[in-house]
């Protein structure tokens, strides 16, 4: 008897339901437009330099480590872990790849494959403890953090590798070639591949759509589905604009790009992102759910090695130089994008353009602040009061939701 | 002495009403408690009783709710919890609230040590521990860390530390949900003591023959109102009784009738120990046999510590303790069920008795917690096709009569049936052969209990076999087909329907201390 009672209130009128869908989504929204407040307010602080396209261009390639970072760290905090040690891990695989190609003349290419492979056994290495020997990720990854930057030192023999290969450098500074020759108003290619983004995007949101009324399911309201989809292709075809008119699309761009959509894919519709949102929700009850939970933990650390190993590269490409110092602190960058962006310390909680965008947050506060001119030590304190606003107003959230 | 003492009220409760935001939780309730007296308070989940209690012991504070409370003819305003303890009130929580890795004496203390000079002072801690210890009858030294006692001594302990706070009237929040039958009558039996010695208590139950046993006065409450308050000594109450003013209804059977349709035999196990995880000497499990057949509801009976989740869980992918040997048969061929998923791959199913702890993912909704143990059958090349998972939790939460608004609704914040009925789902969709489940009425109100009968015996119907267990003897006689009675460790009989009787299991279930002594 209750039960139809229920189901007609949460039948009752479109606009209530809409509201009522809009309220469930509060935080990505939220964060979005903490995103886009942040950049007019720069763009008009600055007088417009915020968004000149070579700045643009710039954002992005400047923060793609810790973005790429911050995909796989927001797995591991979903999962209910932790990793202290990709900052460190950032600096070996550069280190790693400096020795390889300059010490023992390996192609540039079979020197981004080892390394890669190098991060897969960093991670087989701390999966194993924590996932199989059961220490606590932080323990085990802070360990990490001084194991791998004395491996970076040893490796290095404390002393910096420069110059690197065209070829190599171009996976963090360089451009796709252009197509219009440097002659054309906008660069042909980067225009191509905005385009073909913002149709796929239609594609994919039409045929979820479509499936969803196949099944019956309830859907989001189409008006805000219609906005949503304007809304994106435009910021797109924005930046598709701005890149375009300087000096293309960076190379960096089309990495993270990939990372982004397959990791979000994983973690959104596959068995493995659910086993680790389950693992973090409820480590028990997935074990008894049939969950493989340790060998979940130890693929995500495998996943997080690689993926450290690879902004290791990408960073040591930019500044065309292997740093024994290179990395520091770049975990709790990392950590803070991931928390910016909506995960839950205590785990089960978190997605991947949230960790994105919590990433841009940061890295547009950084930009922003130093065209200004504001010294480092205010940086460091508004970055502070940032991260802890961010948080505070996920609790004050679900305090007021009556979550528990 | 009693008549004495009967005359005044310690407590009067006087229209009280809390609103929160769209829901009356307490209209106009009214309650007087007699001092010396014990006074149950009844009522289905979700009625008000607890809201009762929070309001009563200032964890919603005064000016939150409208109504006068008095405590010892005096109007009193509790802001807080303190204010209510300073006055003798003081309310034992469900989940018990002691910090696991203290001492007893030091849990008993806390918030109110024993200090010499400014610094605690351990002799005195303990030696007052101590007293207090005896006085609800616990003979462990009070240096034990709680980890190491039981449940049951855990809820002494609390009652211990309200002693140590000079507490005028306890409230006692389902202080054996969690115990066994041995541990509740011993609970019940220090009620009853407390009383004598002049302290009132006032307990919320679900279990009615305890509230008979003990109880002088009853309160029920209904739909945020008090139906009535029945005394206990004017003339004979009956659980029925009691259960018609809970549910403003006669409930005919509080089992519904089923008629077994049973076949071949689905799940045997034969000799099979289990070891301590902790402790390596210590035999959990001794050499057991059982089986149970299709469509047969097979319950499992034993005091708290007699291993009926050990045996079940070990069963279920070696989830609980060491060194464990024997054989599994499936439908008469010999399975291993050495991992969780290889024991869903044999079609077993495990609903645990801890549901917060062991079975939901509290911070998910109904969707993913239904897929959660056979995700790969709604996947395909390692992608879930999230449209099919909501179509499958819709037809659940319908056939289930699970009450939620929808199903992306968190299942932290539904009642106990309901999440109940998340786990069964679970386990239903995982399309086993054969479920255990344990505890599956612990913490559910009289009317969603019987819906899980139901369920339970349409999961026979449908030619699964069922195991149950349950520590309260009641329901395995009134669903059950055949009950092994389980005794430290071993099962000491096979008891088919035609000979259940409450004394005749409990002799059983006691066996093993009897041969020991």
């Amino acid at each position: 008897m209750s039960d139809t009672r229920v189901t007609e209130v949460s039948r009752g009128g479109g606009v209530r339901r809409a509201g009522n869908y809009l309220a469930g989504q509060l935080r990505q929204i939220g964060l979005f437009i903490a995103l886009i407040v942040i950049v007019i307010f720069f763009q008009i602080a600055t007088a417009g330099i915020t968004l000149k396209p070579i700045n643009v261009s710039n954002l992005i390639v400047q923060n793609s480590y810790i973005l790429i970072l911050a995909v796989g760290m927001v797995m591991v905090i979903i999962a209910g872990h932790i990793d202290l040690s990709v900052g460190s891990v950032v600096a070996f695989s550069g280190a790693m790849a400096g020795v390889m190609i300059t010490q023992w003349h390996f192609p540039w290419w079979v020197a981004i494959i080892a390394c890669l492979a190098i991060g897969a056994l960093v991670g087989m290495w701390q999966g194993f403890w924590i996932a199989y020997f059961r220490i606590p990720a932080f323990i085990v990854t802070l360990a990490g953090m001084l194991t791998f930057r004395g491996l970076t030192q040893i490796a290095l023999q404390n002393e910096q590798i420069s110059p690197f290969p065209d070829e190599f450098r171009a996976l963090g500074s360089g451009f796709l070639p252009d197509l219009g020759g440097g002659q054309s108003f906008l660069e042909p290619l980067t225009v191509i591949i905005g385009i073909v983004a913002v149709l796929l995007l239609i594609a994919q949101g039409i045929r979820g759509r479509i499936q969803r009324k196949k099944y019956a399911v309830e859907d989001e309201p189409f008006a805000w589905f219609i906005t949503k989809l304007l809304f994106t292709s435009a910021l797109i075809l924005l930046v598709t604009y701005l890149l375009a008119s300087y000096r293309g699309t960076p190379i960096v761009l089309i990495v993270l790009g990939l990372l982004v959509v397959v990791y979000a894919a994983v973690m959104k519709r596959s068995v493995f992102g659910r086993h680790i949102y389950a693992i973090g929700g409820n480590l028990n009850a997935a074990a008894l759910s049939g969950v493989k939970t340790k060998r979940v933990t130890f693929l995500l650390f495998v996943n997080m090695g690689v993926i450290a190993s690879l902004a290791g590269l990408v960073f040591t490409a930019q500044l065309n130089l292997a740093n024994p110092k290179a990395g520091d602190g770049f975990e709790l960058d990392a950590i803070a994008a991931v928390f910016i962006g909506g995960a839950a310390v205590t785990g089960g909680i978190g997605t991947v353009t949230g960790a994105i965008i919590g990433g841009l947050i940061i890295g547009i506060l950084n930009n922003g602040m130093s065209i200004l001119g504001v010294g480092s030590e205010y940086q460091q304190l508004i970055k502070g009061l940032v991260l802890l606003a961010a948080v505070a107003f996920d609790v004050f959230n679900k305090r007021r939701s009556g979550g528990r | 002495m009693k008549e004495a003492t009967v005359t005044t009220n310690i407590l009067e409760m006087r229209n009280i009403t809390k609103t929160f935001p769209g829901v009356k939780a307490l209209q106009d309730v009214s309650i007087e408690v007699k001092r010396g007296h014990i006074h149950a308070i009844c009522g289905e989940n979700g009625a008000g009783k607890s809201t009762l209690m929070k309001v009563l012991s200032g964890v919603y504070p005064h000016g939150t709710y409208d109504g006068e409370i008095l405590f010892e003819n005096e109007p009193v305003q509790f802001r807080s919890i303190n204010d209510s303890e300073a006055a003798g009130v003081v309310i034992i929580h469900q989940e018990l609230a002691l910090s696991p890795y203290l001492s007893i004496a030091e849990n008993i203390f806390l918030g109110n040590e024993q200090q010499t000079n400014g610094w605690i002072d351990w002799n005195k801690t303990n030696l007052e521990a101590g007293k207090l210890l005896a006085r609800v009858g616990l003979k462990d030294n009070p240096i034990t860390k709680i980890t190491d006692i039981g449940v049951g001594k855990q809820q002494l302990v609390e009652i211990a530390k309200a002693l140590s706070k000079e507490v005028k009237l306890l409230i006692l929040d389902e202080p054996t949900a969690a115990l066994n039958d041995e541990d509740s009558a011993h609970l019940l039996d220090l009620m009853k003591h407390l009383r004598e010695q002049g302290i009132t208590s006032i307990i919320i139950s679900h279990k009615l023959n305890e509230i008979k046993a003990v109880a002088d006065e009853v309160t029920i409450i209904r739909d945020g109102k008090k139906i009535e308050t029945l005394d206990m000594h004017a003339d004979v109450i009956s659980e029925e009784r009691i259960i018609k003013g809970m549910v403003g209804r006669d409930l005919a059977s509080r089992f519904p009738d089923h008629t077994p349709h049973i076949g071949e035999e689905m799940l045997r196990i034969e000799n099979w120990n289990v070891y301590h995880p902790l402790d390596h000497e210590r035999q959990v499990v001794k050499s057991a046999n059982l089986h149970v057949r299709a469509g047969e509801i097979v319950g499992i009976a034993g005091l708290m510590g007699a291993g009926r989740t050990e045996l079940a869980m070990s069963v279920f992918g070696h989830s609980y303790g060491y060194n464990i040997s024997g054989k599994v048969y499936k439908q008469g061929v010999e399975v291993k069920t050495n991992t969780v998923s290889a024991a869903i791959s044999h079609g077993l199913a495990y609903a645990t008795e801890d549901r917060k702890r062991y079975g939901l993912n509290l911070i998910e909704d109904i969707t993913r917690n239904i897929s959660a143990a056979a995700l790969e059958t709604l996947s395909r090349f390692g992608l879930v096709d999230a449209n099919r998972e909501i179509v499958v939790a819709q037809g659940y939460r319908k056939d289930m009569n699970i009450k939620a608004p929808n199903v992306e609704a968190i299942t932290g914040k539904l009642s106990g049936g309901n999440q109940q009925k998340v786990v069964l789902s679970k386990w239903m969709f995982s399309n086993p052969d054969v479920l255990i489940l344990d505890e599956p009425t612990r913490g559910i109100d009289v009317g969603a209990k019987y819906e899980i009968y139901g369920i339970i015996n349409q999961l026979a119907d449908d030619g699964k076999g069922v195991i149950v267990i349950s520590s309260e003897l009641p329901e395995l006689l009134g669903i059950c087909d055949r009950i092994y009675t389980l005794a430290e460790g071993r099962i000491t009989a096979d008891v088919p329907r035609a000979d259940f009787t409450a004394e005749h299991l409990m002799q059983y279930m006691t066996q093993e201390r009897k041969d020991q002594e």
